[in-house]
């Protein structure tokens, strides 16, 4: 009887977990496994052909070009995460613990996701005539006395990208932040203040490590995001700058997809690598 | 597979109708404009899917094969790689395609297209010579890249070698081409250019733009380093390994010392760059600098002394193409190159590929402005009915002549496009 049971409960387990695990393989494992398989193809100019050789690897470890653009990649991505981190977590420590009532940081929340009702590509490319030579930005200032010369570096530039990274993707920040502050038992904050802790002392001591499970999982959010971008990086520096999205953008464009999907799995193994390195600070599972 | 019911049924129609049928279509067919060859019934239920580059894949000409035809026409427009890609390798997903000629040289080897009868082109005769012997004159040069002429035929139908004469069999009917160059503005410029070296003048450090599209951009530098006097190439449209790389490099060191403000991948985006004043000289399309001047902005689509690069794009046949829907595809090839499209084309600032016949289409003074280069006597107005030129404005290049006589090169695929390729992702990532 027992026995029975038990055999039951594992199977109705295996049966509960079938339709996810089926999804899963179906749309993420199996492509994945696609793209692995087709990175080490052959390609001519306008077919491709099952073969195991490893010239596009080859290719992509001697370009010099595979190295900068993979550090540019990586420049975008800390500068923007610790752009992201700051504005984001001041944005929810002021909803979490300065707002007082539950109604105002529901509606104050909500103010933050506005921008999320338009779309991603038109919230960027509003920032072009903003930022342009004869923009709106430059007028001003030229207006207010403060430059005689446009700034020419407000667009097409470094820049314009991580400004563009920055506004996309700060609530993807927020938005885990302000859910961990907002199960702090506010108990622990008065407790510390009547230990005699100044309110430096109660951010670093208290809310920061009970907030570091929202802060990891926004930092994954915003790091995927910006290392797997390319339009984001082509529109906002006029094409003139490059990351790995962009690499692998061109080389779809060009049917070479041999070597996109080369680049791919390096792309996907470097992601992986950093977010493992990530969650060895702080074990998300245990925390939540 | 699904063509084959429709075939079948004119078989069936045909059996059912007889002979009383044909003396009727012969009189209902002259409502069809003058293309009386199949039977208007089924042809009714005919779709022909064509894809191709946004110049020539307009609703207007969808609109106007309907009522003239008779048939559905679909329209999908993409970017020149995306249409290439599709060509290349998504063979049932279209029944014509719009592309141009050095794509046709890239897809043709795939099979996916299935050579014409030039003996069922009503106005083979009157197609202008480019597309033909690859001369306008008799005296005239052939310029470097891929000439339209030495990809525009194969030996014979199945073939896949293009043949150097004019066989009979032509891969793709031309249909739309114009000669490019460079497009400033030049009321922030305030002096004359004529050359393309013009483009690295580190007067316009930072103002000037290239276009991101490997094939077309690295003719556009090719000009430049040959009118800078730094390179002398065999063949622009077909560069060796040193070449590319000397042609790269000179860009690469511009593109470092920040002549470049941004890249453009497709039309609107020149067009923005242009007007915004971001860019006041760049490697422009015709009808750009039209969209630039309709704002009231001032843009000159700026003849140089080294001459035009040019392209020429044409419909093929997808080789699925059979029956019914093949014949229909005769017929719509046929109206394309009786003028209605070429007029319209024509008005855009293009060349149709059988100008006689587009004429008749336009106006004598659209005709003079466009074709001819003479000075517009009232207003010029794009197809869709915006004024675009006043009374007394002259076309930037001139007439047709003057302009398509002087073509340097034709965009063009190399024979070491893969390496090519590779130098161009380098610069863009430099």
């Amino acid at each position: 009887m027992a026995a029975k049971q038990t055999i039951s409960t594992t199977l109705s387990g295996w049966l509960l977990a079938a339709p996810l695990s089926a999804v899963l393989v179906l749309f993420l494992v199996l492509p994945i496994a696609m793209i692995v398989v087709v990175s080490f193809w052959g390609a001519t100019e306008f077919s491709i052909f099952p073969a195991f050789r490893m010239d596009n690897y080859e290719f992509l470890f001697r370009s010099s070009v595979t190295y900068s653009v993979f550090l540019k990649t990586f420049m975008f991505t800390i500068v923007s995460w610790a752009f992201c981190l700051v504005i984001g977590f001041t944005v929810a420590y002021f909803l979490a613990f300065h707002v007082r009532t539950l109604t105002w940081q529901i509606a104050l929340f909500l103010l933050c996701t506005i921008p999320f009702w338009t779309s991603n590509v038109i919230r960027m490319i509003s920032w072009v005539p903003f930022l342009g030579r004869n923009g709106i930005a430059n007028q001003s200032l030229i207006s207010m006395g403060l430059i005689d010369q446009p700034l020419e570096w407000l667009l097409f530039s470094d820049f314009a990208v991580v400004l563009a990274f920055v506004h996309l993707y700060t609530l993807f920040m927020v938005v885990p932040i302000f859910n961990t502050m907002m199960r702090i038992d506010k108990s622990l904050l008065e407790a510390a203040r009547d230990a005699g802790a100044s309110g430096f002392q109660i951010l670093t001591n208290v809310i920061i490590p009970l907030a570091k499970p929202g802060i990891m999982i926004g930092s994954i959010f915003v790091v995927t995001l910006v290392m797997g971008d390319f339009i984001t990086v082509r529109f906002m520096s006029g094409s003139q700058s490059a990351n790995v999205g962009r690499l692998i953008a061109n080389d779809v464009a060009l049917l070479r997809y041999p070597s996109a999907a080369a680049t791919s799995v390096v792309l996907l193994i470097t992601v992986l690598i950093t977010i493992g390195i990530m969650l060895r600070f702080v074990n998300i599972r245990k925390e939540l | 597979m699904t063509r084959k019911p429709s075939s079948t049924s004119i078989g069936r129609r045909a059996l059912l109708k007889g002979t009383a049928a044909t003396a009727g279509l012969a009189i209902g067919s002259g409502a069809v404009t003058g293309f009386p060859t199949i039977w208007a019934q089924n042809i009714k239920d005919v779709t022909l899917r064509q894809f191709g580059t946004g110049v020539s894949n307009l609703n207007e000409v969808a609109e106007k094969v309907k009522e003239d035809l008779g048939f559905t026409l679909e329209m999908t427009a993409l970017d020149s790689d995306s249409v290439t890609q599709r060509a290349a390798t998504q063979p049932k997903s279209f029944d014509i395609a719009d592309i141009e000629y050095w794509i046709c040289k890239k897809v043709w080897p795939t099979g996916n297209l299935q050579a014409m009868d030039t003996s069922k082109i009503k106005n083979y005769d009157k197609i202008v010579g480019i597309f033909r012997t690859g001369k306008l004159n008799p005296g005239s040069v052939i310029a470097q890249g891929t000439a339209p002429h030495t990809v525009g035929f194969v030996e014979g139908p199945g073939s896949t070698k293009f043949a150097d004469n004019e066989s009979g069999w032509m891969t793709l009917i031309p249909t739309i081409y114009n000669a490019d160059t460079l497009g400033i503005r030049p009321d922030l410029i305030g002096r004359p250019i004529e050359t393309w070296a013009e483009l690295l003048n580190p007067e316009f450090k930072g103002k000037a733009s290239i276009l991101d599209i490997s094939s077309i951009g690295i003719m556009d530098m090719a000009m430049v380093c040959e009118a800078m006097g730094e390179i002398t190439y065999g063949d622009k449209g077909n560069m060796t390994k040193e070449e590319i790389d000397k042609t790269i490099g000179i860009f690469t060191e511009a593109k470092n010392n920040g002549q470049f403000r941004a890249f453009w991948k497709s039309f609107d985006e020149s067009v923005n760059l242009m007007a915004s004043g971001e860019v006041v000289i760049q490697s422009m399309w015709s009808p750009a600098i039209t969209a630039v001047r309709s704002k009231g902005i001032p843009c000159v689509y700026q003849p140089l002394k080294e001459g035009y690069r040019s392209w020429g794009g044409g419909i093929g046949l997808s080789s699925n193409l059979s029956g019914i829907e093949l014949d229909a595809a005769y017929e719509y090839i046929n109206w394309y190159l009786d003028g209605w499209v070429g007029g319209f084309l024509m008005r855009q600032g293009y060349y149709s590929a059988v100008p006689e016949t587009s004429k008749n289409y336009m106006s004598e003074d659209e005709w003079g402005y466009w074709f001819e280069g003479k000075e517009a006597k009232g207003d010029i107005t794009s197809p869709q009915g915006q004024v675009i030129e006043k009374a007394g404005a002259v076309r930037d290049g001139g007439s047709f002549e003057e302009r398509m006589g002087r073509v340097a090169c034709w965009n063009a695929v190399m024979d070491e496009n893969q390496y090519m390729v590779g130098k161009w992702n380098e610069f863009i990532a430099a």
